[in-house]
């Protein structure tokens, strides 16, 4: 804080109504000042990166630690890469990344099927509990998907006579 | 060893991982006994969080034995059962040296935006969760925290977010004696906003929701008024009504991004996803706080943008205040709240369920079924 208050001593007035009770985060947070200081703190260790991390365009380096669970690959990977490029505050980083995550649920899919395991998709989605406690909401879904599914299917039909 | 595994929206199963391993000298394993799915675990079901992959492990709810530890853990030893905060936090940093644990700079890579948390795609760090049998826990002389010998391990894990998210939605709201309470939402969070609301001595805790077992379990609960907002046409209005047309002192949004009510909202934020999630209950917040009043947050919403009447936020002069629960910050004074009786999160589970039943645990959760408030699931690794 000293340096703060020497740098600004030219400017008449500066700092004189200052109030560190009105601190309007607190008491989530416990202010120190200790934010004019930036990056000035003692650091953990680095974690070795040994395997490929896509790190926040807005980070100058990476964080001490990090997550290193299911690391960029195939199709949704090259995406991932792309929407790295760009900050958190552009589109272009955010639905690259919804659009990636759609991408790998395919590739899951495949990656099942060349392993030779063959999903249960309606255990995976409970389908089983969904029928034991809500029989009545299931039916008028599936009804609902099949009436919708018909008319697709006949209108679909009519368009290529 | 078991894991949930997330496979795209609306599909998880459990599978064989490998065993995670210590990758940092401040990593510990935990032996996992209780993990719980938290209603914010529903944003990643449904497929909400950018950067959610394939193959990821959610939880971010869990207690454990320590099993193994890193070189430079010194607070734990192996065997200590410990509630592990669902925040990832390296306690040097200049936010959490200010008590900002929810904030962390140094351990999470993938986005300055948000936090570290376990198990909660890579926006939030790329770690895997505690719903396995075992899980990697960086920073251990941070967050895990050994539990007393004489709490209950049920109320244990629900110390590790839905306490501290409760609690903390309240002590943000700044409530005054004698004020007007309005919490959106009566899923566990917001069951626990309106039960921790009363240690700030308000006058009136309101609760609304659409479902009504949880109206009635929070009624009985939280000791507060519930209502449905789907007996009103118009939620705003039906506040202001019933606060001498002057509006609540303050309002709490506990739902966060898969709000029902507002079909603009819903449309186009959780259909079409042109915003991150459907913002009604924030939406109403803001239009039902008093002028000069204070909106607390703590409903998970994504990165991206969404749709608020930030006007209104101008012109009414509202304070809004936001975070992901400071789960360090808050374990001493909540310890003590359980300890002392003041509190009994436990009551809140409804459903135990094994780890290998995850899917249906979900399901049961998301859609829910049978009364569900809050499932708990247990690895058979937990004795």
């Amino acid at each position: 804080m000293d340096i703060v208050n020497e740098k600004y001593q030219h400017i008449p007035g500066w700092g004189m109504d200052a109030d560190p009770e009105n601190e309007p985060t607190y008491p989530m947070k416990n202010y120190t000042g200790d934010d004019h200081n930036r990056n000035e703190y003692e650091r953990a260790e680095q974690q070795k990166a040994t395997i490929e991390l896509l790190s926040s365009k807005e980070r100058p380096a990476i964080s001490r630690v990090f997550g290193t669970t299911v690391p960029p690959s195939g199709c949704s990977g090259a995406i991932r890469r792309y929407a790295f490029k760009h900050s958190e505050d552009k589109m272009r980083h955010w639905i690259p990344l919804i659009i990636a995550d759609r991408v790998q649920v395919w590739e899951g899919l495949l990656d099942d099927l060349r392993s030779g395991y063959i999903p249960n998709i309606a255990a995976e989605r409970g389908w089983k509990v969904e029928w034991k406690y809500n029989q009545k909401g299931m039916i008028k879904k599936v009804a609902t998907i099949a009436a919708v599914g018909l008319v697709i299917c006949l209108f679909s039909r009519k368009k290529s006579r | 060893m078991l894991a949930m595994n997330y496979r795209g929206p609306y599909r998880v199963r459990t599978e064989q991982r490998p065993m995670p391993e210590i990758q940092h000298p401040e990593d510990a394993i935990i032996r996992v006994t209780r993990t719980c799915i938290c209603g914010s675990d529903l944003h990643l079901y449904h497929g909400m969080v950018p950067d959610t992959r394939v193959g990821s492990t959610f939880g971010h709810e869990f207690t454990g034995i320590v099993e193994e530890v890193g070189p430079l853990v010194q607070n734990l030893k192996v065997g200590d059962q410990v509630l592990v905060p669902f925040n990832i936090a390296c306690g040097r940093c200049n936010f959490c040296k200010q008590g900002l644990y929810g904030n962390c700079h140094e351990a999470n890579t993938m986005s300055t935006a948000v936090g570290s948390i376990f198990g909660y795609s890579h926006t939030a760090g790329g770690f895997d969760g505690g719903q396995a049998e075992y899980v990697r826990v960086p920073y251990a002389d941070v967050g895990p925290t050994v539990i007393p010998a004489d709490m209950d391990p049920d109320d244990a894990v629900l110390l590790t977010d839905v306490v501290p998210t409760g609690y903390q939605a309240a002590e943000m709201a700044g409530i005054k004696k004698g004020d007007t309470v309005v919490v959106f939402g009566a899923g566990p969070i917001g069951i626990m906003a309106a039960r921790c609301a009363w240690f700030f001595g308000p006058s009136r805790v309101i609760i609304i929701d659409q479902i009504d077992y949880r109206l009635e379990f929070a009624q009985n609960y939280a000791k507060c008024e519930a209502y449905n907002f789907k007996d009103y046409e118009d939620p705003v209005l039906f506040i202001k009504k019933i606060t001498d047309w002057y509006g609540a002192d303050v309002c709490i949004d506990a739902v966060g991004c898969e709000a029902d009510g507002n079909p603009v909202q819903t449309f186009t934020g959780r259909n079409l996803m042109m915003q991150a999630g459907s913002a009604t209950a924030l939406q109403w917040a803001i239009n039902s706080v008093k002028k000069g009043g204070i909106v607390s947050i703590v409903g998970v919403y994504g990165p991206p943008f969404n749709m608020i009447p930030i006007g209104n936020v101008l012109n009414k002069g509202i304070t809004i205040r936001a975070n992901q629960a400071s789960v360090k910050r808050l374990l001493p004074k909540l310890i003590d709240h359980v300890q002392s009786g003041r509190l009994n999160p436990k009551e809140l589970i409804t459903h135990r369920v094994p780890l290998e039943e995850v899917s249906d645990a979900y399901r049961l959760f998301s859609s829910k079924l049978d009364n569900c408030i809050k499932t708990v699931l247990i690895p058979s690794t937990k004795a």
